[in-house]
């Protein structure tokens, strides 16, 4: 293993001239602020702030509505009074009032721009286009005290704002137990579903009460307590993860193997107790995150690895289904041989393949936007077809095809979403044990040679006719894994359930989750797909969510949420050495304090 | 018999004629450096022979096989590999896996073998890795041990010239077309690039055709000299002769005025 050189803890400053970083801007405070005020209002004005008023996370002091709201000013704050980044050989400014003055800013524009537009909304009728500019949103804003409220509002924003610039005082290890508590507390507040469930399904059911108040939201008692563990979890056990990372991997191979053997049947006790823990409910969400995050893994091989952009990714789904439902419906319309579920799979599979050849093909000559377009018009053909008069005697028409048997293996019948939960975990696992293995071999090196540079791969020896269609292939018949466990747990298929909304939201969710990254694909799935089904009252604000969510990904984050970590420090460490300025300080300082300690002669340098 | 023999080879672009009646072959064994100004066609002639490109006219034999009409990557297959002028790494990908990319045209395990984890997969596996280690061991200790699993674009400049040829080593290639390999490095790596050429072929028995702006290393490594300008062949021989040759000097630095009175 390459030691790791110790980064500095200053940057080198030569001689006397010390070069000072740019200090926090309150220009950039003040543009922030704007668009703070501006978000704010367009959360108001779009209903959300009402919507979500119904629903409190403290029980009668905060409801999500106003959650929203000022979060607004708070994490525009937190990023206005955050310094500029600081190049090497710069000396970082001192954080102190300044942090906390954009902070204010940043609040005290929100507040104005609020309350303006309270007045205006007050003053002059906007219903007739605004229609979600009620007077109960404005009672909420003013928190039902006429006008007067406004200064709570104002007050609110510039408390928020002043919390988010303090924010950026605390030191790392502060700020992030506060905002890793902060966002467990809100999560846990708006899931009271799952977590009373949970306490329920452990004979803890006692705890319930003291948690949450019954109404809706945790109790003081129970935000205070969620706050301090998650703080305490986010202090002790975070910082400690990447020292363990470090002890496992210098442990022999022996005890890194029961290592890896322990926290298997910890994983797999954990997933078998979870639904029967977490009750029909919840396992109903579950079963929908494993449908599509099996589609998720199937589209990260085709986008992710293959770097084929396709938009019409539910077409291999709905054959996936309408295969299922066809083999295995005693009511398919034309033609119903009544086979098992699994008798079926291999047909699925086969279809799937066809399918996946019958895309490929006409598109193996495209690129980017191209290939997108094209694929999105086959996903759209795909669902007229099952749509179409046409094909009614085989597909049924917008009737589908219903009576669609439940999966069995023998005995064991899976007819309850809990019971659904395992065969899909199942088949969760077997695509991420194909994605895993495909990736890390001659196929998905060329895979991804394709998607860095299709000519070079080309003149390495890559066969790019064969490998796209690879990519398609492997793709569809995941995907319609998806599609025939859709078709038995639901027990019928319509043509409506195979939306280019689905597509875009496999696509979403691969694009947040981490592309390429299997783990991330988890992540985003039960972030994208899990949340909004558990949270009803954001189901209307669905992709007005994706769509924010996909634009600041793009801007500040293009890797993903879960990016490899591996790459992440080998990048910061190179960009060390390769700072030819950087490595010679470093060099002599090391050379330094062996010279003070007597030992050892300097390492030899690797070439 | 010649390995590759380049026959009234012809290519158009649009009204500019890149490659005109060229005749050209390589002997195995030999190092042959294509020379000419700028836009004589050197690259254009790299592009055609691995099929980047279609020639309009002639044909190209290597090793018995016409060349002209196959996919650059049968070409790679049967045995021609080459490195870009402007380097052209999978930035993204290790440097392991840049040079197990090149082993692809040489193994067969589809996706059945690796989900299933046949042995024979596996051990094919283990093939590729130990040839691409092997290829980049070659340049010494610059990019194996724990530049292995490190991504290409942390390469320094040099490196990633290295990696290209490693990369192009590891097709099993018999004939390496490297185009511009000293571009953009110091003199010092120049010359240790110079040597390298020449153990390629000493060591590893590959034929070598490169295009090279730098005369030293010209000098130093090529048994034969050809020099292209306007797309056709104006001389070949040694270096000292082409040096020396009236034609190549004036291709460079133009024609002498002729006095008229």
């Amino acid at each position: 293993m390459a030691e790791i050189a110790p980064v500095p803890e200053k940057a080198p400053v030569i001689e006397d001239v010390r070069l000072k970083a740019p200090e926090v801007s309150l220009e950039r405070a003040a543009k922030l602020g704007g668009v703070a005020g501006i978000v704010a209002v367009f959360v108001s004005a779009n209903g959300m702030v009402q919507a979500f008023a119904e629903r409190d996370i403290i029980s009668g002091v905060l409801s999500m509505g106003y959650t929203l709201l000022f979060l607004v000013p708070l994490i525009m704050a937190y990023l206005a009074a955050r310094e500029p980044p600081v190049l090497e050989g710069f000396e970082a400014p001192e954080k102190g009032p300044r942090n906390v003055l954009a902070g204010l800013i940043v609040g005290a524009l929100t507040g104005l721009i609020m309350a303006i537009f309270v007045l205006v909304a007050s003053a002059v009728d906007m219903r007739r286009v605004f229609i979600n500019i009620s007077p109960q949103l404005l009672e909420l804003l003013t928190f039902g005290q006429g006008m007067g409220g406004l200064v709570f509002l104002v007050g609110g924003c510039l408390l928020t704002g002043a919390v988010g610039g303090l924010m950026q005082l605390a030191e790392g290890r502060w700020r992030r137990a506060l905002w890793g508590a902060l966002a467990w507390t809100l999560l846990i507040g708006l899931l009271e579903v799952i977590v009373a469930q949970l306490f329920r399904g452990l004979g803890l059911g006692f705890l319930s009460p003291l948690f949450y108040a019954g109404t809706g939201g945790l109790t003081p008692l129970g935000t205070a307590v969620v706050f301090v563990l998650a703080f305490l979890y986010y202090w002790s056990v975070v910082p400690k993860v990447d020292m363990w990372q470090r002890r496992y991997a210098h442990m022999p191979a022996e005890r890194q193997r029961s290592v890896r053997l322990s926290l298997t049947v910890a994983a797999v006790l954990l997933v078998a107790i979870l639904p029967q823990v977490l009750g029909p409910f919840v396992s109903e969400v579950l079963d929908l995150v494993g449908i599509f995050l099996l589609m998720g893994l199937g589209l990260n091989i085709v986008v992710g690895f293959a770097g084929l952009l396709d938009l019409g990714y539910v077409a291999f789904f709905a054959v996936g289904a309408y295969t299922t439902a066809i083999l295995t419906s005693p009511a398919s319309p034309r033609w119903s041989p009544e086979m098992s579920f699994w008798a079926a799979l291999p047909f699925v599979i086969l279809a799937a393949a066809l399918a996946g050849i019958i895309v490929g093909t006409p598109v193996l000559r495209m690129r980017g936007d191209y290939l997108a377009i094209v694929t999105l018009g086959f996903g759209e053909i795909a669902r007229l077809l099952l749509l179409s008069d046409w094909l009614r005697p085989v597909f049924g028409g917008a009737q589908g095809i219903l009576k669609i048997p439940t999966l069995s293996i023998g005995p064991i019948v899976f007819r309850t979403p809990v019971d659904m939960f395992y065969p899909i975990v199942g088949f969760c696992l077997v695509a991420a044990y194909i994605s895993w293995k495909l990736k890390n071999s001659r196929i998905g090196r060329a895979w991804m040679a394709m998607r860095e540079d299709e000519q070079v791969a080309e003149a390495m020896g890559v066969d790019i006719v064969e490998i796209k269609l690879k990519a398609f292939i492997v793709g569809a018949v995941i995907a319609s894994f998806g599609g025939a466990l859709f078709a038995t747990k639901i027990g019928s298929v319509f043509p409506h359930s195979f939306s280019l909304l689905v597509s875009i939201t496999v696509l979403v969710l691969i694009i947040v989750g981490g592309l390429g990254n299997i783990p991330g694909v988890v992540v985003g799935t039960l972030a994208l797909v899990g949340l909004p089904e558990l949270l009803r009252e954001f189901q209307e604000y669905r992709l007005l969510a994706y769509g924010v969510l996909l634009i600041l990904m793009m801007l500040y984050r293009p890797e993903g949420l879960l990016p490899s970590k591996q790459w992440v420090r080998e990048l910061h460490e190179e960009e060390l050495m390769q700072d030819a300025w950087l490595k010679m300080e470093e060099d002599r300082r090391r050379a330094q304090a062996q010279a003070a300690q007597g030992d050892l002669p300097a390492r030899p340098e690797e070439a | 018999m010649a390995l590759l023999e380049v026959r009234g080879l012809s290519k158009d672009f649009g009204g500019l004629r890149a490659i005109d009646h060229l005749d050209f072959h390589v002997e195995e064994g030999e190092i042959v450096s294509v020379i000419g100004p700028n836009g004589a066609g050197k690259t254009t002639l790299f592009n055609l022979i691995t099929g980047l490109f279609q020639p309009d006219e002639g044909e190209i034999i290597f090793d018995g096989h016409n060349l002209v009409g196959l996919r650059p990557d049968q070409i790679t297959r049967l045995g021609v590999a080459r490195t870009f002028q402007t380097v052209r790494l999978f930035f993204n990908m290790t440097i392991l896996e840049n040079v197990m990319v090149g082993l692809h045209g040489r193994t067969r395990s589809g996706i059945l073998d690796t989900i299933l984890s046949l042995p024979r997969q596996r051990e094919e596996e283990e093939f590729i890795r130990q040839q691409a280690i092997e290829a980049l061991s070659f340049f010494g200790k610059r990019l194996v041990g724990f530049r292995l699993n490190q991504p290409a674009f942390v390469l320094s400049y040099a490196n990633r010239r290295r990696l290209e040829i490693a990369r192009a080593m590891a097709t099993g290639a018999k004939l390496l077309l490297l185009d511009e390999p000293t571009a953009g490095m110091n003199p010092r790596e120049t010359l240790e690039l110079t040597e390298l050429i020449g153990r390629l072929r000493d060591e590893k028995g590959y034929t070598i055709v490169l295009i090279e702006h730098d005369m030293r290393v010209v000098k130093g490594v090529s048994d034969r000299v050809v020099v292209l300008d306007y797309g056709r062949k104006i001389a070949e021989g040694d270096y000292e002769e082409v040096a020396h040759n009236e034609r190549v000097l004036e291709a460079y630095l133009g024609r002498k005025a002729v006095r008229s009175a």
